[in-house]
C-alpha cells in the first residue's frame, strides 16, 4: 500500500479516489475523547464534514440500510412484520441506520403526506454521548466533526444512551459494547463518503464539507419553497452545537412530525451536570475502574463491572450534584444496560 | 421506452401511473429527481395506493385498480374541450385527418364486428378509406365526420369528469387538477413524460391502457421529443433484451413474426409484409422486412439457406394458433398435454396466476428441467411446506432436474435496459459449485441432440443438422461471438448498390448498421435491430465514455442503443414541419438546410427533406395513430372495460364482463368470483426492498422486508376487526393465503358507482424458499386470464375477501 494519505473530502459529488491510500484520520486529529481531559492539542484542523439527508428526495428504499449492513458487516435478525415498513423495528447494535415512516395528514393543506426519515447518529458538534461516557477514549470526536465509538475502550455501561438527545446508541447484548453509526469514519479516512450516501439512488443523502452541505441545502430549500413548502428548512440543531448529519425538512418548523425527531434537542441537565463538577468525582472512581478492568483483560465481565460501576457512579453523581438520584432527572434510562 | 432513462431529466412533468418508479425502479428514478432539481419539474402520481413514489410527488390522486382507460380518455376529452392540443404536431404528425370506413362504429362499449361465439372482432371495418391511388383519403379541414379527429371526439365524449369519478373513484377536483397540469404540456416548449410498468400491463386490457396514454402524449405533441415519450419501465433487468431477441412463441429476433401454418413458403409469408406506403413519399421502413428476414435465416442456417429453398424458411416452426404464451402452456400442461418443460430463469409457481392450477399442472409433467442460479419454488413444487406449499409428494411423479446456472454477476454479456441500451458487463465473481452458464448448458444439449439426429436420424432433422454452429468452442460460444452474430456480417463481398464497381462491405466484415443488410443472401444478421452493436470498430456495447456535450442526456458514446444508437425514437417529431426544434433549448436534431443533424441520431433518412417525409417512418402512413386500425384485437380506440372480477358493473354495458376479446380458457370461467362473495379489490405490486423472488434468498434484503404482508385501509381494518400487525386470511375463488396486516392511511376506500370500494394491496416477494420468512404471493389468488393482445395475466385487479386469522396455524 502506498503511504500517500487520502485527500480530505471536499465535495459531495466528487468521484472518490479508487487507488489504495493510507488513512488520513490520525491519532492527532482527535479533539475530544470521553473521560480524558488532558488530550494533547490537535496537530491540525480537518475540514468540517457533514452528511445531508434531504427527506424531500428520499424514496424510503432502504438502500442506505442495506449498504450500512454490508459495509459494517453487521448481522441484524430477520424479524417479523409487525404491521409497519420499519425493518428492523428499531435501531439495533447491528442496524446503525433506519428508515422511519410517518403517515401525516397535513391539517393546513388537507393533503396526506408520507414522511420518511433516515434515522441514525447525528454526529453532534457537542456530543451528549461523549460527555456522558465514563470510559476513557470509548467515544472520540475528530476535528472534522465525526463522533466515533471505539469499541475496544467501551465498557457497555449505556451512559451514552442516556446522554444522547436523539436516542441513537444501542448496547450489544453479548459483546457488551455500544454501537452506532460511525459516519463511516473508516471510509472518510481514505477519501470516500459514507456507504449510505454512496448507495442512495436519488442522492437524497449527500456528503461533503459542512459548508458545502449547507449551501446545497439552501438550494434544495428554495426549491421546496417554490413547491409550496413555506416552512422548508435545514435541521442543524444549535442546542447540540449543530450536527454533522443534517436534514432538509419540508416542515422544518415541526421536526417532531418526522418520527419524533427532537424539535430542540439538548444534552440533558444530568449529563451537563456530570460534565461539570461531578465529572471529576466520577472520573476518579469510574474512569479508573474502567481502565483497570481493561488492563486486566476483564472485558468479558463488562456486564458485572458495569453494573457495579453504574450504581457507584450514580451515587457519586447524586452526591456531587447535591441531588437524590439520577433517575429523577434522566431523560431516559440507559437501554440495554443491565 | 421511446426515450431513455437519462432523458427523463429533460422533462417538465412526470406522470407515474400504472407504475411505481421510486419503489420498483429506484435507480432510474434518480432522473426524476434530476428533472425536479434541474427544471423544477412536477411529479404526478395516480395509483390505488399512496406509494413511495407518491411520497415525493407534487400531486397524487387515487384510482380504482383496472379503471385507467376511463381516466385517460377523460383527460383526452378535457384537453380537447379546453383546446390543450399541440395543433401543429397533431395536424401533421398524426392520422387525425384520415378518413375511416363508414361501417366502423361502436355501441354499448363494443366496436363493430363482435362475434360472441369466437370472442373476437371481425376487424374489417376498422380501416381507413383508401382512394383509387392506393393512398388513404384525408380531410385536412377536419370537418368530415368520418375523420379520426371527429371519431375520437365522439368516442371520448362519454368520459366526463363525473364519469371518471364514478368509474375510477378519483375525486373530481383531483382529476381536474391533474388535467390542468397535463394540459400545460400541450405547449411546444413543455413536455410530459409517462413512466409506467406492470401497473398498466397486468390487466386484461393492459395494451389499451398504454394506448390511452400514447394517444394523450400525441395530443400534447410529446412523442419523439426530449423529456417526453412513452416510457415502459421494464420489470427485469434484461426483459427488454428478451423481447428484442424474440423469446416469445410468436416472434423471432428483431420483432419479426414466426410464420403460421397458413404461410407454408417464404413468398406467401412475405406477400402480406410488403408494407407499401399509405401516403405519398413515406419511408414505411418495414419495406425492408425481407432483408432482415433473409439475414436472420442466413444466420440460422448459413450455406444451407439458399434462394432455392426459401432461405431455409420451411425449417422454421409454423404456428397453428396465434401464440403459445405462458398461460396457454400452463393450461395445456394442466390437461396433461405437455410432457417435458424447460424452465429457464423463470419461477412460475410464484409468478403465474392461480397457483393451485400451476401446481396441478407441474404434477402432470413427466420431466421438469429447471435452469436457475437459485433454488426456486418451481423446482421444489413437489415439496411439502405446510400451508406454504400444501402438496403430497408421494402423489407427484414428475422427475425434476435442477441445472444450476451462473447469475448475471458471474458471466459476461450485454443487458438491455428499458431505454434500449445494450450495456456490456463483465464477470464480477467466480460462479460457485457446479454452476454453468446458460449458454454452456444449452450448447451441450444441442450438441448431444445433433449427434443423436446424425446417428439415428428422425423426423425433420434439417433445422438441427443445418444449424450454423461455427464458434471457436462448440461447447461454449462466447458472449462476444454471439453478439457478433446478432450484429451480422457480410458472407460474401457486398457491392455498393449505388455504384456496383465499388464494394460496400468485404466478405467476413461486420456490418456497421442494418442499412447494410441484404435480401440476396450476401449478409447474415440474427437480430437486425442490434446491427451496429458489434462492428469492425469493436464492441460498441462496452463503450464507457460518459461525456455528454449537448447536456441532453444523450451519452452517444456510452454503450449502444438500438436502433442505430438512437436515444430518442421518432426524434424527427421533435422538430416542426420545417425541421426546427419545437424547443430550441432541447434540441435533439434539426434540419440544417441539407441534412438532419444534432446530438442524437436522426430517426429519418438524414437527407429526407422536411415536409416530404413523415416522422413515424415505421408506419406506412408516416404518421402516428390515434386510430390504430386493426393492430389491436380489442379495438382501434381504448374503451373502458372492467376487470374480469370487479366490484361494479361497466356503465357502458352492464352485461359485459371484463374484456370481451381477452382469452379465457373454458375451465377458468368457473374459477371467477363475484362481489357477493369477494367484495374487495386486490392488486399486486413490488416493494423496493426486494427484487421479485430473488432477493428473499439474501439475508440483508430479508432483514429489510422479512415477512409477507397485505396492506389495507384503517376503514377496512375496522370493518373486519383486523389489527395492525395482526394475522389475516385473504382468499379468492382460487385460493387462500395468510399474511400480516399493514393497516395504513395510504390506502383509502374509494367511492365507485355509489358504493364503497376497499382495496387490498398484496406484494409479491415471498415464497417457501430463501432467507426471508416463509410466505405467499398474490399469484395464489389471481385469475388465470390475460390481456387480449399480449396475454399478460390480470394481476392488478381482481376480487378477494379478508378476515382476521389470529392464532391460526402458520406452518
Amino acid at each position: 500500500m502506498t503511504t500517500e494519505r487520502a485527500p480530505q473530502p471536499t465535495t459531495a459529488m466528487a468521484n472518490p479516489p479508487v487507488q489504495p491510500l493510507a488513512s488520513n484520520l490520525l491519532p492527532g486529529d482527535v479533539v475530544r475523547a470521553s473521560a480524558m481531559r488532558d488530550l494533547p492539542a490537535p496537530e491540525r484542523q480537518l475540514t468540517k464534514v457533514a452528511k445531508l439527508i434531504d427527506v424531500s428526495r428520499c424514496i424510503g428504499c432502504k438502500a442506505c440500510q442495506s449498504a450500512c449492513i454490508e459495509w459494517n458487516d453487521t448481522h441484524p435478525e430477520v424479524e417479523e412484520n409487525v404491521g409497519v415498513y420499519e425493518n428492523p423495528h428499531d435501531l439495533t447494535p447491528d442496524m446503525f441506520t433506519l428508515m422511519r415512516f410517518t403517515e401525516y395528514e397535513n391539517p393546513e393543506t388537507n393533503e396526506f403526506e408520507w414522511l420518511i426519515r433516515k434515522d441514525g447518529c447525528m454526529h453532534c458538534e457537542d456530543p451528549g454521548c461523549l460527555t456522558a461516557c465514563p470510559a476513557p477514549g470509548a467515544i472520540v470526536q475528530y476535528s472534522n466533526g465525526i463522533v466515533d465509538f471505539i469499541s475496544d475502550n467501551c465498557i457497555g455501561c449505556g451512559y451514552c444512551v442516556a446522554g444522547c438527545p436523539f436516542n441513537i446508541p444501542r448496547i450489544h447484548k453479548t459483546a457488551h459494547v455500544s454501537k452506532k453509526c460511525t459516519l463511516c469514519s473508516d471510509r472518510v479516512a481514505v477519501g470516500q463518503g459514507p456507504a449510505c450516501a454512496k448507495a442512495c439512488p436519488t442522492q437524497a443523502i449527500v456528503f461533503g464539507t459542512k459548508d458545502e452541505m449547507i449551501a446545497h441545502a439552501e438550494m434544495r430549500i428554495e426549491d421546496l419553497k417554490e413547491r409550496g413548502y413555506e416552512n422548508a428548512g435545514l435541521y442543524d440543531p444549535q442546542g447540540v452545537g449543530g450536527t454533522h448529519v443534517m436534514y432538509v425538512l419540508h416542515h422544518a418548523d415541526k421536526p417532531s412530525l418526522y418520527a419524533d425527531l427532537p424539535d430542540d434537542p439538548k444534552i440533558s441537565a444530568v449529563v451537563k451536570g456530570w460534565k461539570g463538577a461531578a465529572k471529576d468525582v466520577g472520573l476518579a472512581a469510574m474512569g479508573l475502574a474502567a481502565v483497570g478492568a481493561m488492563a486486566h483483560g476483564a472485558l468479558a465481565r463488562a456486564n458485572e463491572v458495569s453494573a457495579h460501576d453504574d450504581a457507584e457512579a450514580q451515587e457519586m453523581v447524586a452526591h456531587a450534584a447535591g441531588r437524590l438520584t439520577v433517575e429523577e432527572e434522566a431523560a431516559r434510562p440507559p437501554e440495554g444496560a443491565p | 421506452m421511446t426515450n431513455s432513462w437519462t432523458d427523463i431529466k429533460n422533462t417538465d412533468l412526470v406522470i407515474v401511473m400504472g407504475g411505481n418508479a421510486a419503489e420498483a425502479h429506484p435507480c432510474g428514478f434518480k432522473w426524476v429527481t434530476e428533472a425536479k432539481q434541474r427544471r423544477g419539474a412536477k411529479l404526478i402520481v395516480v395509483d390505488p395506493r399512496f406509494t413511495r413514489t407518491a411520497s415525493v410527488s407534487d400531486y397524487y390522486a387515487p384510482i380504482r385498480p383496472g379503471s385507467d382507460i376511463a381516466f385517460l380518455m377523460g383527460v383526452i376529452r378535457w384537453c380537447i374541450a379546453n383546446d390543450k392540443v399541440q395543433w401543429d404536431y397533431v395536424r401533421n404528425y398524426t392520422n387525425m385527418a384520415y378518413l375511416v370506413r363508414e361501417e366502423f362504429g361502436w355501441a354499448d362499449g363494443m366496436f363493430t364486428g363482435y362475434n360472441e361465439e369466437t370472442r373476437s372482432y371481425d376487424q374489417s371495418s376498422w380501416e381507413y378509406q383508401i382512394g383509387e391511388d392506393g393512398y388513404v383519403l384525408t380531410d385536412e379541414t377536419l370537418e368530415n365526420p368520418r375523420c379520426v379527429w371527429n371519431l375520437l371526439k365522439a368516442h371520448v365524449d362519454v368520459y366526463t369528469p363525473e364519469f371518471v369519478e364514478r368509474v375510477c373513484g378519483t375525486p373530481k377536483d383531483r382529476f381536474l387538477k391533474i388535467c390542468e397540469m397535463i394540459g400545460e404540456c400541450s405547449s411546444p416548449t413543455k413536455t410530459m413524460t409517462s413512466m409506467y410498468a406492470l401497473g398498466w400491463t397486468q390487466h386484461s386490457k393492459g395494451s389499451q391502457n398504454i394506448r390511452g396514454m400514447a394517444m394523450l402524449q400525441l395530443l400534447l405533441g410529446n412523442i419523439g421529443v426530449a423529456g417526453g415519450g412513452m416510457n415502459a419501465l421494464r420489470g427485469h433487468s434484461n426483459i427488454q433484451g428478451l423481447t428484442d431477441v424474440g423469446l416469445m412463441s410468436n416472434l423471432i429476433p428483431g420483432y419479426l413474426a414466426i410464420p403460421n401454418e397458413r404461410e407454408p413458403d417464404f413468398e406467401t409469408y412475405m406477400s402480406t409484409r410488403g408494407n407499401k406506403p399509405l401516403r405519398p413519399n413515406q419511408m414505411s421502413y418495414w419495406q425492408n422486412y425481407r432483408k432482415f428476414m433473409v439475414s436472420f435465416l442466413k444466420a440460422m442456417w448459413g450455406p444451407a439457406a439458399t434462394a432455392e429453398n426459401g432461405w431455409g424458411y420451411e425449417w422454421l416452426p409454423k404456428l397453428d394458433i396465434a401464440q403459445y404464451d405462458g398461460l396457454r402452456m400452463f393450461d395445456m400442461m394442466s390437461k396433461g398435454e405437455v410432457n417435458v418443460y424447460f424452465c429457464q430463469g423463470f419461477n412460475p409457481i410464484l409468478s403465474f396466476p392461480n397457483r393451485g392450477k400451476l401446481t396441478e399442472a407441474f404434477g402432470k409433467l413427466k420431466l421438469l428441467v429447471v435452469m436457475d442460479p437459485l433454488a426456486t419454488e418451481t423446482a421444489a413444487f413437489w415439496e411439502n411446506h405446510g400451508i406454504y406449499n400444501d402438496v403430497d409428494p408421494s402423489k407427484i411423479r414428475t422427475e425434476v432436474l435442477e441445472l444450476p446456472t451462473t447469475c448475471f454477476a458471474e458471466d459476461e454479456g450485454a443487458t438491455v435496459n428499458s431505454g434500449r441500451w445494450l450495456q456490456w458487463h463483465w464477470a464480477g465473481a467466480t460462479p460457485p459449485g457446479e454452476s454453468r452458464t446458460d449458454v454452456w448448458i444449452m450448447s451441450n444439449i444441442f450438441l448431444r441432440l445433433r449427434e443423436l439426429y446424425r446417428k439415428e436420424g428422425g423426423r425433420a432433422p434439417e433445422p438441427i443438422l443445418n444449424l450454423t454452429w461455427d464458434y471457436a468452442h462448440a461447447e461454449e460460444p462466447t458472449a462476444a461471438e454471439l453478439a457478433m452474430e446478432l450484429n451480422g456480417r457480410a458472407l460474401t463481398d457486398v457491392p455498393d448498390p449505388n455504384d456496383p464497381t465499388k464494394l460496400l462491405l468485404q466478405a467476413g466484415k461486420q456490418v456497421s448498421g442494418f442499412g447494410q443488410l441484404r435480401d440476396d443472401g450476401t449478409t447474415m444478421g440474427a437480430c437486425w435491430i442490434y446491427a451496429g452493436c458489434f462492428t469492425e470498430a469493436g464492441n460498441m456495447m462496452a463503450r464507457r465514455d460518459n461525456s455528454d456535450p449537448s447536456g441532453m442526456g444523450v451519452y452517444q458514446n456510452w454503450s449502444f442503443a438500438w436502433p442505430a444508437n438512437r436515444r430518442v425514437l421518432y426524434n424527427r417529431a421533435s422538430c416542426d414541419l420545417d425541421g426546427a426544434p419545437w424547443d430550441p433549448e432541447r434540441k435533439l436534431i434539426a434540419w440544417d438546410g441539407e441534412k438532419w443533424a444534432g446530438p442524437d441520431i436522426p430517426d429519418i433518412a438524414v437527407t429526407a427533406k422536411p415536409r416530404e417525409v413523415g416522422p413515424f417512418i415505421m408506419n406506412p402512413e408516416g404518421v402516428s395513430r390515434f386510430f390504430s386500425r386493426k393492430l389491436m384485437r380489442d379495438g382501434p380506440f381504448p374503451t373502458h372495460m372492467e376487470p374480469f372480477e370487479s366490484p361494479v358493473a361497466n356503465p357502458l354495458n352492464p352485461e359485459m364482463r371484463g374484456n370481451p376479446v381477452a382469452r379465457m380458457f373454458p375451465g377458468d370461467v368457473a374459477q371467477l368470483g363475484d362481489r357477493s362473495e369477494f367484495p374487495f379489490v386486490a392488486t399486486s405490486y413490488r416493494l423496493t426492498e426486494h427484487f421479485h423472488y430473488w432477493t428473499k434468498h439474501n439475508k440483508v434484503n430479508a432483514v429489510l422486508q422479512p415477512e409477507f404482508f397485505v396492506e389495507i385501509s384503517e376503514e377496512l381494518a375496522a370493518e373486519r376487526g383486523i389489527r395492525k400487525g395482526g394475522r389475516v386470511r385473504v382468499w379468492s375463488k382460487r385460493g387462500q393465503v395468510w399474511a400480516k396486516a399493514v393497516v395504513t392511511k395510504r390506502i383509502r376506500p374509494l367511492i365507485c358507482d355509489g358504493q364503497t370500494v376497499h382495496v387490498v394491496g398484496i406484494p409479491i416477494h415471498w415464497g417457501f424458499k430463501g432467507a426471508a420468512r416463509k410466505g405467499f404471493g398474490p399469484n395464489t389468488l389471481g385469475p388465470f386470464v390475460g390481456d387480449a393482445n399480449i396475454e399478460t395475466p390480470e394481476f392488478k385487479a381482481y376480487l378477494v375477501n379478508i378476515e382476521p386469522a389470529e392464532g391460526s396455524a402458520t406452518s
